[in-house]
């Protein structure tokens, strides 16, 4: 009977998750006609739309009376004439420098989601025609950008979190509520991915670097799939920033015994050795990152693509199947697809942690000497 | 004549694929033999599954 219920409210929970998904996604384009979307080309703008960092924190909006719900963010930029900040509705939801925002001395504008300054004496941008601004630069963006946002709600959730773990241990020795979801995680990072790839004498050294990390790209994954539509680690700087960790802490944590296999291996022909320097070296300063990074973003980015292309079927089949049924096509695809996502949220933040301890461990090993 | 990017991704997907199979496939065998190594067998297939869609991903974000 329990089981029945369960199982009932779980499907009507994600039910409502994905027409909410698409409620949401549905609203937070807008583009310059004021119309709904309906040609492929329109679609495809608003995928990509959504899968760039925004100013604004878009929620949905209603495109017949031409309102934009949601709320709008700060904008701090670093300018020619110094520090500037204001609020993003400054810029009225404009994104392809129409409107031009005066701070004074320098005057800014927003084209595809990018702060631009003008160049003195202009007061309106003009482009080329490729589209690239002739009349203007990019400046140095500090914002509080919608990845940002999601990026400091994944900061305090994992802080109220752990915090009551932590606290829960000082009533007894087994944890409740959030906790009793939180401690097997903390152990299978703990005894499956940090204890057998870096080695029982130094793993507790990293275990902080790597818990954070998991629960970090965890929660923003999981963020991801809910209707605000975050997307932070389908954004290459947010996973790029994340890979560089893990090098610079395999670098300066590498052993003795690491520099020297790296750099001059033993047992190999000493003409070789310069090669496999290089061999090395590439490995452990571009290509591991690298894989690191593009496996983050690519993943999550192509989730995205593939829930909201699937979400769209609704307006692209509507002509052949009827409202009704492209409706209930898009609902059941959609529905799989955001089931198998949840998954890769956590096989995500699984592979990037373990490959993370994997690099860690090659570094901190010693051999023995023969 | 120029091979359009699709084409190319369809190249790196069934290339991709192929790999992932033979991991898959000789897991699935090696788990057969003997089910009590299943979760260091699994960790190993988790590993280099990763390494391989990484080296996909790659070629398919450098070919778009």
């Amino acid at each position: 009977m329990m089981a029945k219920q369960s199982i009932k409210f779980i499907v009507v929970f994600l039910l409502v998750l994905v027409s909410f998904k698409s409620f949401a996604d549905g609203g937070s384009s807008h583009h310059e006609k004021g119309n709904v979307i309906d040609t492929p080309q329109e679609i495809k703008d608003h995928i990509k739309h959504h899968l760039k960092d925004s100013h604004d924190f878009h929620l949905f909006s209603d495109n017949a009376a031409g309102k934009h719900y949601g709320f709008s963010l700060p904008v701090i930029v670093w300018t020619s004439k110094g520090l500037k900040t204001f609020m993003s509705s400054a810029f009225h939801h404009d994104d392809a420098g129409h409107v031009v925002v005066d701070k004074g001395d320098v005057k800014l504008t927003k084209i595809h989601s990018k702060i631009y300054e003008l160049n003195a004496g202009a007061t309106a941008v003009t482009f080329d025609d490729k589209h690239h601004a002739t009349n203007a630069h990019k400046v140095l963006d500090f914002s509080i950008t919608k990845s940002v946002v999601g990026m400091l709600l994944a900061g305090v959730l994992m802080f109220l979190g752990f915090v009551t773990l932590a606290k829960g241990y000082k009533k007894g020795p087994i944890p409740t509520g959030i906790g009793r979801l939180l401690e097997p995680l903390v152990i299978y990072v703990r005894d499956d991915i940090a204890r057998p790839n870096i080695g029982e004498k130094k793993y507790r050294k990293f275990m902080g670097f790597l818990l954070t990390v998991f629960f970090f790209i965890w929660i923003l994954n999981l963020l991801g799939l809910t209707p605000l539509g975050f997307n932070v680690t389908g954004q290459i700087a947010v996973t790029a920033c994340l890979a560089i960790f893990t090098v610079v802490i395999y670098l300066f944590s590498g052993s003795k015994d690491f520099w020297a296999h790296t750099l001059w291996m033993p047992g190999v022909p000493v003409i070789l050795r310069p090669v496999l320097a290089v061999i090395e070296l590439v490995g452990f300063l571009l290509i591991k990152p690298f894989s690191l990074l593009v496996r983050l973003f690519a993943n999550m980015t192509a989730g995205h693509f593939v829930v909201m292309s699937l979400i769209a079927l609704t307006i692209t089949l509507k002509e052949s199947f009827g409202a009704v049924g492209s409706t209930g096509m898009s609902l059941v695809l959609a529905l799989f697809i955001s089931v198998i996502e949840v998954l890769v949220a956590f096989l995500q933040a699984f592979i990037f942690t373990m490959l993370s301890s994997l690099f860690i461990g090659m570094a901190v090993e010693e051999h023995d000497h023969h | 004549m120029v091979i359009p990017n699709l084409v190319g991704a369809g190249l790196i997907v069934l290339g991709g694929g192929l790999g992932l199979g033979q991991i898959g496939g000789k897991a699935m065998e090696s788990i057969a033999r003997q089910p009590e190594a299943a979760g260091k067998i699994q960790t190993a297939m988790i590993i280099i599954g990763a390494l391989l869609e990484g080296l996909a991903f790659g070629a398919l974000i450098l070919g778009s």
